[in-house]
């Protein structure tokens, strides 16, 4: 038979099954075929009969207790609730019976003999299944009355920012808290008390101090109003739903965002959406409101100098003005002057247009994208092995590993919807190696999870470790050479086998590097290639070292030598840090490579490109961005047109990119806010946020999910994309769409991976993952089966350089950076949400033995200083992180982290290092002399732009 | 550039083809990576300092491999 068609706007009760075997039998008398092991409830819910429920909805397991869903079975005794009970070959069910409605009515007329009776006027009026059940089984009357004891006058827990817990209203189905438990991994609600005094309790702490990670789980899951949102609360329900992706992680979960009019009401996230199956987290589910924020810059802004205020004009004006400037950069000092930075938060749409206007007007290639300092190491260390740059699985896959190795990322804070997912396949018993200096969530710190092997290295020793793990391997005959002989170049296995089979990379010579036992070493990699399907999982704790490319080489090198890529459930697996860094990539915005990773020196790509867009294009690769700052520093780069970048607080070593920054004559800063890098800016153009405009992001697993306009951009109604258009044609260059679609026909014309893809097709499926071409119309989830895309998989010898950033006697720590759930990237966005009640400055973790050697207690204000700058921040003394090692996070620009960071980079692509800098800590008790030069400049900047900085902080209530 | 800087970045490209056994093979990696990834100004520069000013800093194979194989 053919598969069932599910429609995202049913219930069904209970989750299907993955069962091939098909039973079929009668509900109602209809009959229905459907996978074994599916519940009776849905069953009928497929043949299109909904039995009444409360407690069961189909993400969650069944858990039969609110004793609505009862049917009879023929030939089988008593009233069986229909969702616990499987389907079984010839059931003959019965789900309207006079005893069901006798029984259902005297149900429900219990429930609401214990719940306000105030339906007109509560916040899920017409949006409530307590409601829909009450009337589904006729309850007419309750002859209890209201006298006895109840939970009416139950206090109602506001304290979350975002949703409300009103316990009055609660009907202790337990859907929350198996949402916690199930769905999202986190146990942080519990029923408490037996009997009558059954109530949900998140750990008898309000949800706002308890566990709780705000992921809006419950609130989803809730049938009631006991957990809802309160712009639900303040708006009233929606009146239309349109759905699009978020704009938050490189998980890039699919939203329903539920609308009255052009104002957002609510985002929930989509049941049928490929990456996150109707689940979501504290970002992308409630910090939304950033793009109705004040601080939002709506009008074009121009200025002749940084240090003059901000003149408002008209976009023609500030089109005019950009383009005449950047023609005068060109004639005085050549298109080598000039370049281009896009963000891993646009669209494709827009990064293609971004590369396609500096490409074809200037002739120049000098285009990069803020991967280039996060994830550059994986494009190029995954075209050198594998032949694509590009991660190898779906998400979904790691439903499938046996060992998941997860290396430099801490997903519950980066990727939480994909981390609850993968800690679903944890509780069910898949082993855990987890290699990071630091001890992050997945450790010991998750319910019912924890990790095998924590390998806590120092940092700046990756490539050590996985040679240390490879020597285990080639040593003990651990390789699987059957796919060694088939998949993979042979002679490099050879040399990669005869190189790391060296006594000098065995984990015994290795282990005083790492700070990590012999033992733990050969264990964990027998553990990897002896476990069954191993996935590896890695983050930036990977990438953003000087030898970041050679890890990415070694890891791919592994899974080659393992047999473990290929198939479901194994996999080298990029966490991307924001939405659309994969996308940005693909798009050509890399200075070396044309959209599709072609390289600009080849000539039938770069024919190909410029018959496309009617322009002599360079063969010559152009500056990345730290070179464009190196440039710009020396007097010899002058024009830069930077879409939806922060580079001043994102990208390493602060001063010298400021500097660099005020030795330009035009910047052009095209954003939503007047954010750091603006600051520096002579151009503002305003942009448009997620929810006004159109377009596509391609995440993690390669997969390319819709944007849609759900309101008029707030900056006069243009889209990023056409405000880049007006830039091209102002430079004399015709860029003409009526529509973002119009922009990904043009890039399936010119990209191989891409030809398939189209608007039409992302509205048919929902989403697709590259490569989508003729052989895949319905696209790749599982990259490189039957070979790899380079033809033969080719190993790498990835000798161990210790980095130059060495930790002495003036510097003895080593600082290293990463991210926090609440907060997202430079915090442009989060920082103006309410989802500062969780993260409002960033904080210095210190073990509590460097604290006591400093005389540093928590919550003191500590110095940090290394050979690039200093600042100052609050210690946490905590055992998280290992002794001679700090770390912080550096979402809030005043904290000034990338102060701290310097300007050493991956060999390969000049990723900063971002996660090793030598550093001392000392006690202090001001800020320092950047922090208050900071806070002048800023609070200049502001005035210049007519902002004021104390009016557009959040309020929390 | 800062021709320090160039140094450096030129140095760690070394640095990762110095354990391949085949040298020559990796002379010509290095000065491929450069042609592939540096543009043109940040090359013409690296060789004017190797060819005018004696490569000081620079490691011998990253000398070799930009007299031998860098594009210009």
């Amino acid at each position: 038979m053919d598969d069932i068609k599910y429609d995202k706007n049913i219930d069904y009760g209970t989750p299907t099954s993955q069962s091939t075997k098909q039973v079929t039998l009668t509900v109602d008398d209809r009959e229905v075929t459907v996978p074994e092991g599916v519940s009776i409830m849905h069953a009928a819910a497929v043949a299109g009969v909904m039995v009444p429920k409360l407690c069961a909805t189909d993400s969650l397991e069944p858990f039969g207790s609110c004793r609505l869903c009862l049917v009879e079975i023929e030939g089988r005794r008593g009233y069986p609730a229909s969702c616990p009970t499987p389907v079984a070959e010839g059931l003959k069910v019965h789900t309207q019976t006079p005893k069901l409605a006798d029984i259902r009515r005297g149900t429900m007329e219990l429930y609401i003999s214990d719940h306000p009776l105030d339906c007109l006027t509560c916040a899920a009026n017409g949006d409530c299944e307590l409601q829909d059940m009450a009337g589904a089984v006729g309850l007419r009357e309750v002859r209890y009355g209201y006298e006895g004891e109840n939970h009416l006058k139950s206090t109602k827990d506001e304290s979350n920012p975002y949703f409300t817990f009103d316990p009055s209203k609660c009907i202790v189905c337990s859907r929350c808290v198996r949402a916690c438990e199930e769905t999202q991994g986190t146990f942080a609600l519990t029923i408490q008390g037996r009997g009558f005094e059954s109530k949900v309790s998140a750990g008898n702490k309000n949800f706002l101090d308890s566990e709780c990670v705000s992921c809006g789980a419950c609130v989803q899951a809730c049938p009631t109003a006991t957990l809802i949102e309160k712009t639900v609360i303040e708006a009233g329900t929606p009146e239309h739903s349109v759905t699009t992706t978020c704009a938050y992680c490189g998980v890039g979960c699919s939203f329903d965002a539920e609308m009255k009019g052009e104002e957002v009401v609510r985002m929930t996230p989509s049941k049928h959406g490929g990456a996150n199956h109707g689940h979501s987290c504290v970002k992308g589910r409630f910090a939304w409101g950033y793009a109705t924020h004040k601080d939002r810059i709506t009008t074009p802004m121009i200025r002749k100098n940084i240090s003059d205020p901000w003149q408002q004009v008209s976009w023609d004006e500030a089109i005019s003005y950009a383009a005449n400037e950047l023609n005068r950069i060109n004639q005085t000092y050549g298109k080598d002057a000039i370049g281009g930075i896009t963000s891993s938060r646009c669209t494709n749409e827009e990064v293609y247009v971004t590369q396609k206007l500096i490409r074809a007007v200037f002739s120049v290639n000098n285009v990069d994208t803020c991967a280039r300092v996060c994830h550059s190491p994986t494009g190029y260390g995954l075209k050198q092995t594998l032949g694509e740059s590009a991660g190898t699985q779906t998400f979904d896959s790691v439903m499938q590993s046996d060992v998941i190795f997860v290396i430099g990322a801490n997903p519950t804070d980066g990727h939480p919807v994909f981390a609850s997912q993968m800690k679903r396949r944890l509780r069910e018993g898949a082993k855990l190696i987890i290699a990071d200096p630091r001890e992050i969530d997945l450790v010991a710190n998750s319910p019912h999870i924890r990790a095998d092997y924590h390998l806590k290295l120092r940092p700046g020793t990756n490539v050590a470790l996985i040679s240390a793990l490879s020597h285990v391997i080639v040593t003990e005959g651990l390789v699987q050479e059957a796919f060694v002989k088939e998949r993979c170049e042979w002679d490099s296995f050879v040399e990669w086998r005869d190189f790391v089979a060296k006594p000098e990379n065995a984990p015994e010579a290795l282990s005083e590097a790492l700070g990590i036992d012999a033992k733990t070493l050969r264990d964990a990699a027998r553990l990897y290639a002896t476990g069954g399907n191993a996935a590896i999982y890695y983050g930036l704790g990977v990438t953003e070292h000087s030898q970041g490319s050679t890890t990415v080489m070694g890891i791919a090198n592994l899974a080659m030598a393992t047999g473990n890529v290929g198939r479901e459930g194994v996999g080298v697996n990029p966490l991307r840090g924001q939405n659309n860094v994969q996308g940005s990539c693909d798009m050509g915005s890399m200075p070396h490579e044309f959209p599709g990773y072609r390289h600009v020196a080849d000539d039938a790509t770069r024919a190909l490109f410029e018959s496309a867009w009617d322009r002599p294009l360079s063969k010559e690769p152009g500056l990345r961005i730290p070179n464009m700052l190196d440039q710009a520093a020396e007097g010899n780069f002058k024009g830069l047109y930077c879409v939806g970048e922060d580079i001043v607080q994102s990208d390493p070593n602060t001063q010298h990119v400021t500097h660099a920054l005020e030795q330009m004559e035009c910047v052009i800063v095209q954003d939503l806010f007047l954010n750091e890098t603006a600051m520096f800016a002579h151009v503002f153009f305003p942009g448009a946020s997620f929810l006004e405009k159109s377009g596509t992001f391609t995440n993690a697993e390669r997969r390319i999910s819709p944007v849609r306009r759900v309101m008029t951009p707030k900056n006069g109604g243009l889209e990023d994309w056409q405000v880049t258009a007006k830039l091209a044609q102002a430079l004399g260059y015709p860029m003409h769409y009526n529509h973002a679609s119009e922009i990904m026909d043009e890039i399936a014309r010119l990209t191989p991976t891409f030809k398939g893809v189209s608007f039409k097709k992302i509205d048919e499926m929902g989403s697709v993952q590259w490569p989508c071409d003729d052989e895949n119309p319905a696209g790749t989830p599982i990259m490189h089966i039957d070979a790899f895309v380079r033809g033969k998989g080719k190993f790498f010898i990835t000798q161990y350089v210790p980095t130059t950033e060495k930790v002495n006697a003036k510097y003895p720590l080593i600082l290293t950076t990463g991210r926090i759930l609440s907060q997202y990237n430079v915090g442009a966005q989060t920082r103006r949400t309410k989802n500062v009640a969780w993260h409002d400055e960033d904080i210095l973790e210190i073990h509590p033995h460097d604290a006591e050697d400093r005389g540093i207690q928590e919550g003191d204000w500590v110095g940090i200083r290394s050979r690039a700058g200093d600042t100052v921040l609050r210690a946490k003394v905590t055992e998280r992180v290992q002794v001679g090692v700090v770390y912080t996070t550096f979402h809030h620009p005043e904290s000034g982290a990338n102060v701290i960071t310097t300007e050493n980079s991956d060999w390969a692509t000049n990723c900063p290092e971002f996660k090793v800098t030598a550093v001392q800590i000392t006690r202090v008790n001001q800020l320092s002399d950047w922090q208050k030069h900071y806070k002048t400049f800023s609070e200049a900047q502001l005035a210049y732009a007519g902002r004021d900085l104390e009016a557009a902080k959040i309020e929390l209530d | 550039m800062d021709i320090q800087r160039l140094i450096s970045m030129a140095n760690q490209i070394g640095d990762f083809y110095e354990s391949y056994p085949n040298q020559s093979h990796a002379q010509h990696e290095i000065a491929g990576h450069l042609n592939k990834f540096w543009a043109l100004p940040m090359r013409k520069q690296i060789a004017q300092y190797v060819n005018e000013q004696g490569g000081t800093g620079l490691h011998a194979a990253v000398q070799a491999s930009i007299k031998a194989h860098l594009q210009l």
